[in-house]
């Protein structure tokens, strides 16, 4: 249940805009690959094109190859509504649907797909979806009170939950901690460990630590100033990437000279 | 530099205006504080004064007519010998059953503009329809009523007809009798007359929908209308109550379009169709008021209270429907 994604040549533009240029990318499968890089270097927008919701900014396109095991993301007649539901989604705050309750928030993307569910079935994937992100524990009491209720951290795995519920290909997690304590961050990064098994996680962080503590992959993107595309700079395994990388700029940024 | 600060040792002093960084007395803007504070806690009070003093004439007046004897209220010659509660109550419901009619034509079509406004239209088209919208809030009354009279009533007419004819089994659309002057054309000109209103404020709602949650929609796979069901609609609920409960307070009161358009009666029934059934509270007592005096007068301010008292308990009943689930609402 898990896709690799190819990138080849890939461009961003906001309009006339060039975001990001020339990005040539492998995310293998059932494995973590991190994003880093300084703020506006183009790693979220390139983050969002992976499943198309770059296409939400009105003006925002893009050039370029993304196949995910032979399909290719942006090939005629693919639907994003499609991509996306083979590619779901966490966001940097927690966004639970304030007007449903948990369980109806774990069942959001899945009623899309099939409305007259089973109850029985209902109960089975909140359970599955929960348990997968390490939330059933916590809110099994209390399915029916409102997503909004819960601290950010569990608002966060609930958001997990819903996006894996739809049970995508891949998981793109757009700095998905930089909103949470560290003890629900640790919370996140375990189940991160736990989701690789049978999903390909793609994670954008400002968190060096993290990318070096829960990656497998890491990529550094860099901008040369502003105004101008952001370039992916260097890929690697995490542990050469954060011992010893290739290129200066990579090891200036890891070490905290800028950035 | 170095040499000020030093001089200065026992008072600390900004280095940016030199004047001592902590002063006695009130700081600078505390008048400008004080003043502000009065006048906006004036105007709030003002308008509690402001209804008080109304809803205090409506029941100095009204006092009269409703302790008044049968005797005295037969000789007011438009009541024909009826009670004040059995003169009130056609009125009342004739005023309920045009504003019911008219939210129900008018709450899904401005749901419908103003999604188009917020979600579908492109930003040029949305602003211009933006302003039309407005611009037809700002159109008086009486146009509206002229405008119902001379282009609308005319026009639905064949289709009163045709309803009547075709549905007559439904008893509402039963014995339609031309010219449309009944309480349906009278609820389609307010339709038309609270649209506005009820558009600008969903409107505004909808655009307010966080981009959070409709971004989470759309990563969930939800198509346009999906993420709008699921992230606006939901996100809106109170707000389109609130629209929907202020195009009824305007619907409700309405004097002039309604008195222009339909042929009244004192009835209490559904025949949307047929004319003389119907009158609203508001439209009687313009009717009736250049010719009242006396007692008569007291009677016509009597139903004006109880419009107010009508108007007042549709909003309380709006607030009760919107605060039960607040715990599930978008405001926190």
């Amino acid at each position: 249940m898990s896709k690799r994604i190819d990138v080849s040549d890939l461009n961003v533009y906001y309009g006339d805009f060039l975001a990001v240029e020339g990005v040539d990318m492998v995310i293998e499968a059932r494995s973590i690959t991190a994003l880093i890089g300084p703020s506006g270097c183009g790693k979220s927008t390139f983050l969002r094109t992976l499943n198309r919701m770059h296409e939400v900014i009105p003006g925002a396109r893009v050039e370029g190859k993304a196949v995910m095991d032979g399909m290719d993301l942006y090939g005629k007649g693919v639907d994003p509504v499609e991509v996306r539901r083979q590619v779901g989604m966490v966001f940097q705050r927690p966004n639970p649907f304030p007007t449903m309750s948990i369980a109806d928030n774990v069942l959001a993307g899945v009623k899309l797909n099939n409305r007259r569910m089973p109850r029985a079935l209902q109960a089975e994937t909140v359970e599955r979806a929960l348990s997968g992100a390490n939330l059933w524990n916590e809110v099994k009491d209390r399915l029916d009170r409102p997503g909004s209720s819960l601290s950010g951290g569990q608002q966060q795995r609930l958001c997990i939950a819903r996006a894996i519920a739809v049970e995508p290909q891949v998981l793109l997690m757009d700095e998905p901690c930089s909103a949470l304590d560290p003890i629900s961050t640790l919370a996140i990064e375990d189940l991160m460990n736990d989701l690789k098994d049978e999903y390909t996680i793609v994670i954008v962080t400002h968190n060096m630590q993290q990318a070096a503590r829960v990656s497998d992959r890491t990529g550094f993107f860099n901008i040369a100033g502003t105004g101008k595309p952001g370039h992916l700079i260097e890929m690697d395994d995490t542990s050469v990437m954060f011992s010893s990388p290739s290129e200066k700029a990579t090891e200036d940024y890891i070490s905290g000279r800028f950035g | 530099m170095a040499r000020e600060l030093t001089d200065t040792k026992e008072k600390p002093v900004s280095a940016v205006t030199g004047t001592e960084t902590i002063r006695r007395g009130p700081a600078p803007g505390r008048v400008g504080n004080f003043v502000f504070k009065g006048l906006s806690s004036g105007a709030g009070i003002l308008i509690v004064v402001l209804l008080g003093l109304v809803a205090g004439f409506l029941l100095y007046r009204a006092i009269p007519a409703i302790t008044a004897t049968r005797d005295q209220l037969e000789a007011v010659g438009f009541m024909r010998g009826e009670s004040l509660l059995s003169y009130v109550l056609p009125l009342a419901f004739g005023t309920v059953l045009s504003s019911v009619i008219a939210l129900v034509v008018a709450v899904p079509l401005s749901i419908g503009i103003a999604l188009f406004i917020s979600h579908y239209a492109p930003r040029r088209l949305a602003q211009g329809l933006g302003y039309l919208i407005d611009l037809l809030a700002a159109i008086p009354s009486v146009v509206f009523g002229l405008w119902g009279l001379s282009f609308l009533q005319p026009r639905v007419g064949p289709l009163f007809e045709w309803l009547s004819t075709n549905m007559g089994w439904f008893p509402p659309f039963s014995g339609y009798l031309g010219p449309a002057k009944n309480i349906a054309i009278a609820s389609l000109v307010l339709a038309v007359m609270i649209l506005p209103i009820i558009t600008a404020t969903i409107r505004e709602v909808f655009l307010q929908t966080p981009r959070l949650h409709e971004e989470a929609s759309l990563a969930l796979g939800a198509t346009r209308w999906e993420m709008i069901r699921q992230a606006v609609l939901p996100f809106g609920r109170s707000g389109i109550i609130s629209a929907a409960m202020l195009g009824l307070g305007r619907a409700l009161g309405e004097t002039m379009a309604v008195l222009m358009v339909l042929a009244p009666g004192f009835l209490v029934n559904f025949y949307i169709l047929r004319p003389g059934q119907h009158q609203s509270v508001a439209a009687n007592i313009a009717n009736q008021f250049p010719e009242a005096s006396g007692l008569g007068a007291d009677v016509l301010i009597a139903t004006g209270l109880f419009l107010f008292v009508l108007t007042f308990v549709v909003n309380l009943a709006a607030r009760w429907i919107i605060n039960r689930r607040a715990e599930f609402s978008g405001a926190n």
